[in-house]
């Protein structure tokens, strides 16, 4: 409880750093209106009306607060969560293709890394290849991914999904190559003394060795997927999910909604990651490992 | 002396490196008898680890023959012939202490009922009853490593290997282990080798002391020691005692262990 003063204290100079910017970023528009309308503005008009435009460069926080909660509680209220203008039936779009991709690459970088650790052929090819396949920007590789795999007949849900497991399975792969290798010379002689078998050793040794690297990669991994997630629907014709609202909301200017779709991601992703921080937690500890 | 347990015979050990062949073990030959418990002492690289590493089949000679329980150290590792007690405990962290102790019996294949019964008995041992629930971390150093003799113990090997085990304690806490080390091995009668840098250990608790020296790594001298088998700590003060270390001393000079 004693971190709370200062996260409060940095939350408030975020916003009254926001507030800041709006102002002087929205003004411009403002006093154009007013002088087309041939009107004299006070300093206080002007601020009032920086922070209410229908439009404005950059919204205000609680212009953005206001779309959430219109777009998402007040939503459930009315009984109409799940419908088209709703943020929590974009989000869950995002959310089913982040989960599916997540557990596509999780498990892809799992093996991959069993397989790079276990056998040297692996060791010398797969690791070049994985770090290429990063160095090419999603945005370029996606709509590709998207077009070849609607021509052989699958659409919808699980392109988006390996769009996503192809981000998130390189965090896995990298921390879980650490953490398979990360039991010393020492701990891999005592196994040999008694004969142990490489199941053995990796399921008695290595694979524990392995958890507190899984959950770091795990972590990553889980926001490279969300973002995966929201560039697969970006070429899909922004019909649908967290990235067709950040698409729209450009297309027709609406930067309240814009900023309320990066805002909805940026929650669905801390959230995924404070979940898997608390599986971290609980795992560690029954494991004997936290202290 | 009875039978021999381990034999040596002219074993030579070179390894190739980026900057050319080392000589790691050099014309070593040795008999250890049953029961025996043979300090291992010299400067680094003279190759008393090495020397137990081809005994527990963890490195390969180049020359030479080498015999364990009379098979070969691989066919020895195969029939549990020896526990191997490295320099660090080595403990598994996501494992209790009774855990850890399981694991080459679980690895062995041993029965849970009798893995349940071994690992109290052998807990016993190394007195740390009541200490099976524990996680290492809430364990000394000491204890730590008297876990890790105990889980070398655990599936009755009658040669026990160990490498510095008691390097990294200080020295109060090493002197209470070599007094337990020593009830331990008269309750038990196993064979040990020990590897140490420190003469009054290797005195302490040896009937045969192997002085090597480095470059190439050979044995300069093999001291068999007169002192009785119930040795309290204050028999380091005896002249007996102190007459061996005296000797012990004089070896690692010859081997020019000194000279750098």
């Amino acid at each position: 409880m004693r971190s709370v003063l200062p996260i409060l204290t940095v939350v408030m100079a975020i916003l009254a750093l926001w507030y800041g910017a709006a102002v002087m970023l929205n003004r411009q528009w403002t006093l154009d209106q007013a002088a087309r309308a041939g009107q004299e503005l006070t300093l206080t008009q002007i601020v009032a009306d920086t922070m209410a435009q229908d439009r404005p460069k950059l919204p205000a926080p609680h212009q953005v607060g206001a779309e959430l909660w219109n777009t998402t509680g007040a939503m459930v209220l009315e009984g109409k969560a799940f419908t088209r203008r709703s943020l929590i039936w974009h989000g869950w779009v995002t959310l089913s293709a982040t989960l599916v991709g997540f557990g596509i690459g999780t498990a892809a970088g799992i093996l991959l890394a069993i397989g790079i650790v276990h056998n040297r052929a692996m060791d010398m090819s797969v690791m070049p290849w994985a770090i290429a396949s990063q160095t090419i920007p999603i945005l370029a590789i996606a709509p590709m991914i998207i077009v070849v795999l609607n021509s052989v007949g699958i659409s919808g849900l699980l392109p988006k999904a390996i769009i996503s497991a192809y981000l998130s399975f390189f965090p896995v792969v990298v921390g879980m190559v650490a953490g398979l290798r990360s039991p010393d010379r020492m701990q891999l002689d005592l196994l040999r003394t008694y004969s142990a078998s490489p199941a053995q050793a990796f399921w008695k040794l290595r694979w524990p060795s392995s958890m507190p690297y899984l959950f770091t990669s795990l972590k990553v991994g889980m926001a490279a997927s969300l973002v995966g997630a929201i560039v697969g629907e970006l070429p899909t014709g922004a019909v649908r999910g967290l990235g067709a609202r950040l698409l729209a909301g450009s297309y027709y200017g609406q930067t309240v909604q814009i900023w309320s779709a990066l805002f909805a991601a940026a929650i669905l992703a801390a959230t995924l990651v404070g979940i898997i921080g608390l599986i971290q937690r609980i795992t560690l500890a029954r494991m004997g490992m936290a202290r | 002396m009875q039978a021999s347990v381990i034999k040596a015979d002219h074993l030579d050990l070179v390894f190739q490196t980026n900057d050319g062949p080392v000589h790691a073990l050099s014309d070593v030959s040795l008999d250890i008898g049953k029961g025996e418990f043979v300090s291992f002492i010299g400067p680094s690289g003279c190759g008393k680890t090495t020397f137990l590493r081809c005994v527990a089949a963890l490195e390969h000679p180049t020359g030479g023959s080498l015999t364990v329980n009379g098979m070969t150290p691989d066919a020895a590792r195969q029939a549990r012939s020896y526990g191997y007690v490295f320099q660090a405990a080595g403990l598994y962290p996501w494992r209790t202490i009774a855990r850890n102790i399981k694991l080459p019996l679980e690895i062995m294949g041993f029965p849970k009922a009798e893995q349940e019964e071994r690992v109290a008995r052998v807990l016993e041992l190394v007195d740390l009853k009541g200490f099976g629930n524990k996680y290492p971390w809430q364990l000394s150093g000491g204890m730590q490593q008297r876990a890790s003799i105990a889980r070398a113990l655990a599936f009755d090997a009658d040669i026990l290997l160990m490498d510095e085990p008691f390097g990294a304690l200080d020295e109060i806490v090493r002197d209470h282990l070599n007094e337990q080390l020593l009830a331990l091995w008269a309750r038990t009668g196993k064979t040990c080798l020990f590897v140490t840098h420190s003469i009054p250990e290797a005195v302490y608790l040896s009937t045969k002391i192997v002085v090597m020296s480095p470059r190439p790594g050979r044995i300069t001298d093999v001291i068999e020691s007169p002192l009785p088998k119930e040795r309290p700590l204050d028999i380091r003060d005896t002249p007996e005692f102190l007459e061996i270390a005296h000797r012990v001393r004089e070896g690692l000079r010859a081997g020019h262990a000194y000279d750098d």
